[in-house]
């Protein structure tokens, strides 16, 4: 009798401990302040690091001692060559060559641009893509906040205190301390892939609008997954990498992901679709089971991402360098501001307009996203879209997409009716920046392609979409179905489907009010007819 | 006169339950078509939903009430002579003055022109909203169960056609039912079971 009451009592207590352990696992801990790195190597003991370094590559070179195959690896990787081939269309993409509605094109305008690639000195044609040494390891690995590169460095950091711009800037880089930045090497975090996927577009939140500095520490109101106060996501925990290669690329984009729950050793490795955790069928069950029912045609995205620039960072929505080069009468720059104090004019770019918790555009996307090339023809008359991508009702395999749409006036070859690029950057009298001459500034980079340019130019209105996935709210705060199951809802622009509660057939509502409300009359005209006729009969 | 007992319990509940289930369908029905807002939008879907198996369930009993009993019979089509008759009824005598061409009995509880309109309900407009509503309930395994060229616009074109000759059905039944017997007799009878009915012949 003791024995079977002692053995309750121990299942018992077992069992609590059990659930409270399981519990304990489920729930993060709640000092997140200090990263415990559980890493086996703890690279300040390290003695190829316990020197100093002059210059980046020389970090590297020690780096490369022990992971020999790292620099390898990254030679094959789109953060490395800033290209891409689309297995679908073969065409080149990538950074390198893609023409865009914000500081154009790449080309040309290196050292500045290339102050986010990942490696040292690609400042000019003649960057060697093939040396080892010029991966830049700690721009991803550097756990100390302090590594950042210099804007205009060509890939380098400040190795002595720097000012940006160069000549008068108010902001101070500091000289970093490379040797305490190496000897802390860790794992890539919000804050390393941040330091240049926030800022796209040349500043913080102008290019993507679900991805600027507030996801650095997000709330799970912000982003339910990366909420430091919940999940506590790092970018890499979806956009999972093998041998440096990251998944999850704009330039093939998987718009359904019908595949399983991913499970290792069991399914291919990436995470970066909603689909790969949370399958094709994550909601509850509910009477209308919509929901479930929806995702076959409707992204994650299009109700989980009720808006997009939520984190307090405006993103911005237009970029009009057609007014860009207007300066004071004694030939001073001008900078104008709107009331929300984001910087809507100045001479080096033009206008801007910039928002924040913008509505998404919506699309049917496929996947299968064409970049506009530089040679291809435009109509100046109509709006030129820089992107455009498959997808509509009858195709089964797209799904309604969120896009934040970037809008703009760029500069296009007038004659030839191409886009035309622009040498902005540099120090020599071609540069925009320098000349304030867009003759010079398109020869030069149009040359530099070796693209037609005729040396006419105008400018024209262009689009681009940028697929959202990023800023995901609690699902207290997705979309609703009357947000788009009404007369005026989101969905508004998507003709080619019928959409319940908000199309009818009009002959159909015609008709048949008409009837109603004709039997209606109808019966109340017999009715009327039948008491004159009664009184009538009784008179008499 | 005297007092028949001319619906069964039954058939009251049936005749009820219906009447409920169907206006509160048609309610929701528009709210998703988007004719008004009261429910919301989801909360809509799901009531029509709940009230749509509500109401097959309701009808298969129904049907087999009117199989087992016989009642089916009732909905049999008159000669046209005798719906004519009715039409002329309703359409000047009723003005002038005539009497009522049908005389209703326990084993012809419908007149002509009533049981052309329940067979048309039954064999027409009911099929017609049933069909289409299905189809458009289980839009998303269409698929699955291999339908194709069909859309969901054509779908939800007859169904809404469907619900407006219901709305018009009703509007008509409305007026009939209430306003041609003396003191909302028919009503009484709808309610109790018992109608009361003209013996002398």
């Amino acid at each position: 009798m003791k024995n079977t009451l002692f053995r309750a009592v121990c299942c018992a207590l077992s069992g609590l401990l059990l659930s409270g352990s399981l519990l304990a696992s489920l729930e993060k801990p709640e000092n997140q302040s200090e990263p415990i790195s559980n890493s086996t190597a703890d690279h300040s003991k390290f003695e190829e690091l316990q020197k100093e370094f002059g210059k980046g590559p020389e970090v590297t070179k020690a780096c490369l001692g022990c992971h020999t195959e790292a620099s390898k690896q990254l030679h094959q990787t789109k953060h490395w060559n800033w290209k891409f081939t689309n297995p679908e269309t073969g065409q080149t993409l990538g950074k390198s060559t893609i023409v865009n509605n914000f500081c154009l094109s790449v080309s040309t305008n290196l050292p500045r641009c290339t102050s986010c690639h990942i490696g040292y000195g690609w400042k000019d044609d003649t960057f060697d893509f093939t040396s080892e040494v010029n991966v830049d390891c700690l721009v991803c690995h550097d756990t100390t906040g302090t590594y950042k590169k210099y804007p205009a460095g060509a890939g380098h950091p400040a190795y002595v205190d720097k000012p940006f711009p160069p000549k008068g800037g108010k902001k101070i880089f500091k000289a970093v301390d490379l040797q305490a930045v190496a000897q802390s090497v860790g794992k890539t975090s919000r804050e390393t892939c941040g330091a240049c996927h926030f800022y796209g577009g040349g500043g913080d939140g102008v290019k993507h609008g679900d991805m600027d500095s507030s996801m650095t520490n997000p709330d799970k109101q912000l982003d339910v997954h990366m909420g430091t106060d919940g999940l506590d996501f790092v970018c890499a925990d979806c956009h999972t990498t093998d041998g440096h290669e990251t998944q999850g690329s704009r330039y093939n984009i998987t718009a359904k992901d019908t595949h399983r729950i991913d499970i290792i050793g069991r399914d291919d490795k990436s995470r970066a679709s909603c689909e790969s955790c949370h399958g094709m069928t994550p909601h509850e069950e509910t009477i209308n089971d919509k929901l479930n029912d929806h995702t076959d045609r409707v992204a994650c995205q299009t109700c989980h991402i009720p808006k997009f620039a939520r984190g307090g960072k405006p993103s911005k929505t237009w970029w009009d360098w057609s007014t860009a080069g207007r300066k004071t009468a004694d030939g001073k720059h001008i900078m104008e501001k709107d009331e929300n104090g984001y910087v809507t004019y100045v001479t080096k770019k033009g206008n801007f307009e910039w928002g924040e918790n913008l509505v998404p555009e919506y699309a049917w996307l496929s996947g299968n996203i064409r970049y506009r090339e530089l040679e291809e023809k435009v109509d100046p008359e109509s709006i030129t879209a820089l992107n455009t991508f498959d997808g509509s009702y009858a195709d089964k395999d797209s799904r309604i997409w969120p896009f934040k749409v970037m809008r703009g006036k760029q500069p296009y070859d007038k004659v030839n009716n191409t886009l035309a690029i622009a040498h902005l950057f540099g120090k020599d009298k071609d540069a925009y920046w320098k000349s304030y001459s867009w003759d010079k500034a398109l020869a030069a980079a149009m040359k530099n392609v070796g693209a037609n340019f005729s040396g006419e130019y105008g400018f024209l209105e262009t689009t681009m979409h940028w697929p959202l996935a990023h800023m995901i709210a609690p699902k207290e705060e997705a979309l609703q179905c009357s947000d788009c199951h009404a007369k005026d809802g989101r969905l508004a622009s998507l003709t080619d489907f019928y959409l319940p509660g908000r199309d009818s057939n009009k002959w159909v509502d015609t008709i048949g009010w008409l009837a109603v409300v004709g039997t209606i009359g109808g019966v109340f005209t017999h009715g009327f007819g039948r008491l004159v006729a009664n009184r009538r009969r009784k008179r008499q | 006169m005297s007092s028949v007992k001319f619906y069964t319990r039954f058939e009251r509940f049936w005749h009820w339950t219906q009447a409920f289930l169907i206006i509160s369908m048609l309610i929701t029905g528009f709210e998703i078509h988007g004719t008004f807002a009261l429910f919301g939008y989801e909360q809509a879907v799901d009531l029509h939903i709940i009230f749509a198996w509500s109401l097959i369930v309701l009808w298969i009993f129904a049907i087999f009430w009117h199989l087992t009993t016989g009642e089916w019979r009732q909905y049999c089509a008159s000669c046209s002579s005798d719906i004519l008759a009715m039409v002329k009824y309703y359409s000047f005598d009723i003005f002038l003055g005539g009497g009522h061409p049908h005389h209703k009995t326990r084993a012809e509880k419908l007149n002509p022109l009533q049981r052309m309109a329940y067979l048309a309900l039954h064999l027409f407009i009911a099929p017609l909203l049933w069909i289409s509503g299905w189809l458009y309930l289980f839009y998303s395994y269409w698929d699955v169960v291999g339908i194709s060229g069909l859309s969901l616009g054509s779908v939800a074109m007859v169904h809404t056609a469907a619900a407006f000759l219901i709305l018009t059905f009703l509007v008509a039944h409305l007026y009939l039912a209430l306003t041609m017997s003396e003191k909302m007799a028919d009503l009484k009878a709808m309610l109790t079971g018992y109608q009361e009915i003209d013996t002398d012949n």
